[in-house]
């Protein structure tokens, strides 16, 4: 008792401060900022290592990225990883973010105490101009200057005292990928607010310094530092208007068309004297602080590139990596998918065993259990894909990919960037969706966003290999080629071909706007590092295993209430089979599916299929499971499931015709192929698409479009064929 | 002089500017102008393609555009389109 109450007396040593720096007193939050690959996102996991959030900047669709890390007892640093931008001009919105994070003007993050420009060695000119950009908003700033291995492997030796000195703050070498460097940076970091503040190391004309005096008084006036003014008074110029979140300051707009007035009046080049001054200034830092020793020797990248960007090589390497992919999805994914199939085979028996037989046993092993296992096969496929995805865009081929195939998606209105996102489209929409946010123009992004869910996901995998494996007969074509395998690329032809060409349509009507530059940095190639690879990898597959850990467990359970209530009595004695058919008929599922059969029968469905439909709205995978429930197969159902394929041959309508021809087959999966199916992409598009109501109308015009297109090609490809007599 | 300057009667004007979109692979230039649309100009600035800037031109992408240069010390794509807004001499 009187141990606590002396507790409560003693004041408890003061917890570590979240509020800004104090004079001496310690540094709580690291801003990381840096040109795109410059090892930025390396030097962040190993300062952070696990300790990760992975979120959003709200309204806009920035990735936010924090981490932490601890510098000694009691001190935590949070670490801000900023979008990788190659300037602070605010044009796009991983730039818009980066600098209003750095003000303290985003509203959600506090400004940063120390910022840490990561900047190539290799690459130092062009990484300088974003740390001149920094230097000049006054806030304390370490330097890590990253990937001095390689610079010295390519000949050059940076003089980090000298840069120092140039720069006027701690220049850290460090090579993030083996962790050198690490303990100065953050001995740097932790010393970095004692120090001067750092301020512009480059003067300007002086009818410039005279004419930008009113720009920068505005800007003191609305609450800017004084640096950070005079740097914002120079990108403004460069910029043209006053934007973004500098858009509502009383006389500023006036003031800064009296400045570019003024400097052309004086002959100089108001756009051009932001980029022309850095760059002046950096050409002499550059001289001071770097030796050059001329190899001689062409780069690997160089050599790499000749052949990988080779007029015929090119589209050849390309077209072989594709295939690749492909062939990793139905070959090497098998072994793995049969493990989880059987794990969840045998937590079922297992779980049933020990439950008694009733609803809740049914509810576990073929509701919760059966459900979620039918979608966690996918796991394999979905991670070897994220794995290569991830793997191409690590190495620096993603980048060459875009290269090579602009000019094809120009031809639809869409910029080279647009490939990747659709590219990842292949294995899942949501990460496609997300990928779609490197396209600076929103309506290139919109476009891309609009039609992604068109390429064919691997969620339509297993509903194309069902009905493929059931009814497209394996006959050999052309001598080498399985008519099987031809289907199945024939409907992931159908989906591309479609996306690229209302990709085209909405471009011509829709999101008509001007044409945007294709300006990017092809960056040398770069072997990938397996730990930030693998978060990635995991970053992405744990957020399919969260679907179906929600949306799709959830789903699971409803379906097998809906199917299972109300109960239907039967007599004793009738065989399993029969039973299970006339509970589900009676059903209210049943009784769903039918009253949707009007609107399914002209595509040639009967009710179960209407019912499959409808209940696969959460995810196109849920059409197999719900055809194992329907079918009274339970627990084996997927879509290798010999027992549903033998009962779907064999089902017979009321007249004793078979209901699944291959007509009926081939327009379900042309059905799936454009119906969008997917309560999940439809989250993931409302939220890249502005949220609330603006996300809203996207998400619903694209489901909108989607199903209307579903419904009219699935109607024709079954009256066409029937009109052929391919109806049997 | 390797490039000659159109004489003053031709009929294409008094002296038309080369610019980065003429140039073949391996050819260099030095920027005297970056025009065009005023986001790709500061894009380009910002990356360092300004007055006095030496370019080269690396190769064209299999279908015939966009290029890729050499600049500074990395490469850098862009559109012809892009590139004739980019005189070089």
């Amino acid at each position: 008792m009187e141990v606590v109450d002396a507790g409560a007396v003693i004041p408890a040593p003061p917890a570590p401060s979240p509020s800004r720096t104090t004079p001496g007193g310690g540094v709580s939050r690291v801003a990381l900022i840096g040109n795109p690959n410059t090892g930025k996102s390396t030097l962040f996991n190993a300062l952070t290592g696990m300790r990760q959030r992975v979120g959003n900047y709200s309204g806009v669709t920035v990735e936010r990225v924090e981490g932490s890390y601890c510098d000694g007892p009691g001190r935590v640093l949070t670490v801000i990883d900023l979008p990788g931008t190659y300037s602070l001009s605010a044009a796009s919105p991983d730039e818009e973010i980066a600098l209003s994070v750095l003000l303290g003007r985003t509203g959600e993050v506090e400004a940063p105490d120390v910022v840490v420009v990561v900047v190539d060695a290799q690459n130092l000119e062009r990484n300088l101009f974003l740390a001149s950009q920094v230097l000049e908003l006054g806030l304390p700033t370490v330097v890590a200057l990253n990937q001095v291995d390689a610079a010295e492997a390519a000949g050059m030796q940076v003089d980090a005292v000298e840069l120092t000195l140039q720069l006027g703050v701690p220049v850290v070498p460090t090579v993030a990928t083996r962790g050198e460097g690490l303990d100065v940076l953050k001995g740097a970091i932790r010393r970095a607010a004692e120090l001067p503040r750092p301020e512009r190391q480059f003067s300007l004309p002086a009818e410039a310094e005279q004419a930008l005096a009113p720009v920068r008084a505005c800007l003191l006036e609305a609450g800017l530092s004084r640096s950070a003014a005079a740097m914002e008074a120079l990108r403004l110029l460069s910029v043209g208007r006053a934007d973004g979140h500098l858009g509502g300051i009383p006389g500023l707009a006036e003031s800064l068309e009296r400045a570019q007035a003024a400097l052309e009046a004086a002959g100089l080049h108001p756009r051009s004297l932001e980029a022309e001054s850095r760059y002046g200034w950096i050409a002499e830092v550059v001289d001071a602080a770097v030796q050059r020793r001329a190899t001689g020797a062409k780069s690997l990248t160089d050599r790499i590139d000749a052949v990988v960007l080779h007029r015929v090589w090119g589209p050849l390497i390309f077209l072989g990596l594709m295939a690749l992919v492909f062939q990793s999805i139905f070959t090497w994914a098998e072994p793995l998918m049969d493990l989880v199939e059987g794990g969840f085979a045998a937590l079922g028996g297992g779980v049933g065993a020990l439950l008694p037989e009733g609803d809740l046993r049914s509810l576990v092993v073929d509701g919760i259990i059966a459900g979620v296992g039918s979608v966690l096969v996918f796991l394999p496929q979905i991670t070897i894909l994220f794995l290569f995805l991830g793997f191409l865009e690590d190495t620096g081929y993603m980048a060459r990919a875009a290269f090579i195939m602009d000019r094809f998606m120009r031809g639809v209105g869409l910029h080279g960037r647009s490939f990747i996102p659709l590219l990842s489209g292949y294995a899942c929409a949501v990460p496609g969706v997300m990928a779609a946010r490197t396209i600076e123009s929103r309506k290139d992004r919109l476009a891309t966003i609009m039609v992604l869910p068109l390429m064919s996901c691997s969620a339509r995998i297993p509903v194309y290999t069902l009905l493929i494996g059931t009814f497209i007969p394996s006959l050999t074509v052309a001598g080498i080629f399985d008519l099987q395998g031809l289907t199945l690329l024939a409907m992931y032809l159908l989906g591309t071909v479609t996306a690229l060409a209302v990709a085209a349509v909405f471009k011509r009507t829709l999101l008509r706007g001007q044409v945007r530059p294709m300006i990017m940095e092809l960056p040398p190639y770069r072997l990938p590092r397996l730990r930030v690879l693998l978060l990635t990898v995991w970053h992405r597959a744990s957020m399919f295993l969260k679907r179906a850990g929600t949306v799709i467990l959830a789903i699971s359970v409803v379906l097998w209430a809906l199917a299972t209530y109300p109960k239907t009595e039967v007599a004793p004695g009738t065989p399993d089979e029969i039973a299970q058919e006339h509970q589900l008929e009676n059903s209210i599922l049943g009784a769903a599916g039918h009253a949707i059969e009007p609107l399914v029968r002209p595509l040639g469905y009967d009710w179960k299929i209407g019912v499959s439909i409808v209940s696969s709205f959460a995810a196109r995978e849920v059409f197999v499971s719900t055809m194992g429930t329907i079918y009274g197969v339970g627990s084996e159902a997927d879509e290798q499931s010999g027992a549903l394929r033998d009962r779907l041959r064999t089902e017979r309508d009321a007249a004793g015709a078979p209901v699944y021809t291959p007509l009926v087959a081939v327009g379900l999966m042309v059905f799936y192929v454009f119906a969008l199916m997917c309560v999940s992409t439809v989250a993931v598009v409302h939220r890249e698409t502005g949220g609330g109501r603006a996300g809203l109308k996207w998400a619903a015009f694209q489901f909108g479009y989607m199903l209307a297109l579903a419904y009219g090609s699935a109607w024709v490809v079954y009256r066409a064929g029937l009109a052929l007599g391919l109806g049997t | 002089m390797r490039w000659p300057r159109p004489s003053a009667s031709s009929p294409s004007g008094p002296e038309v500017a080369r610019t980065l979109a003429d140039l073949a692979p391996g050819e260099r230039g030095r920027v005297t102008a970056v025009g065009g649309d005023a986001d790709a100009a500061r894009r380009l600035m910002d990356l360092g393609v300004i007055r006095g800037t030496t370019v080269e031109v690396i190769r064209t992408a299999p279908l015939g555009d966009p290029l890729e240069v050499r600049l500074r010390g990395f490469m850098l794509t862009l559109r012809r389109s892009e590139a004739e807004h980019i005189t070089v001499d």
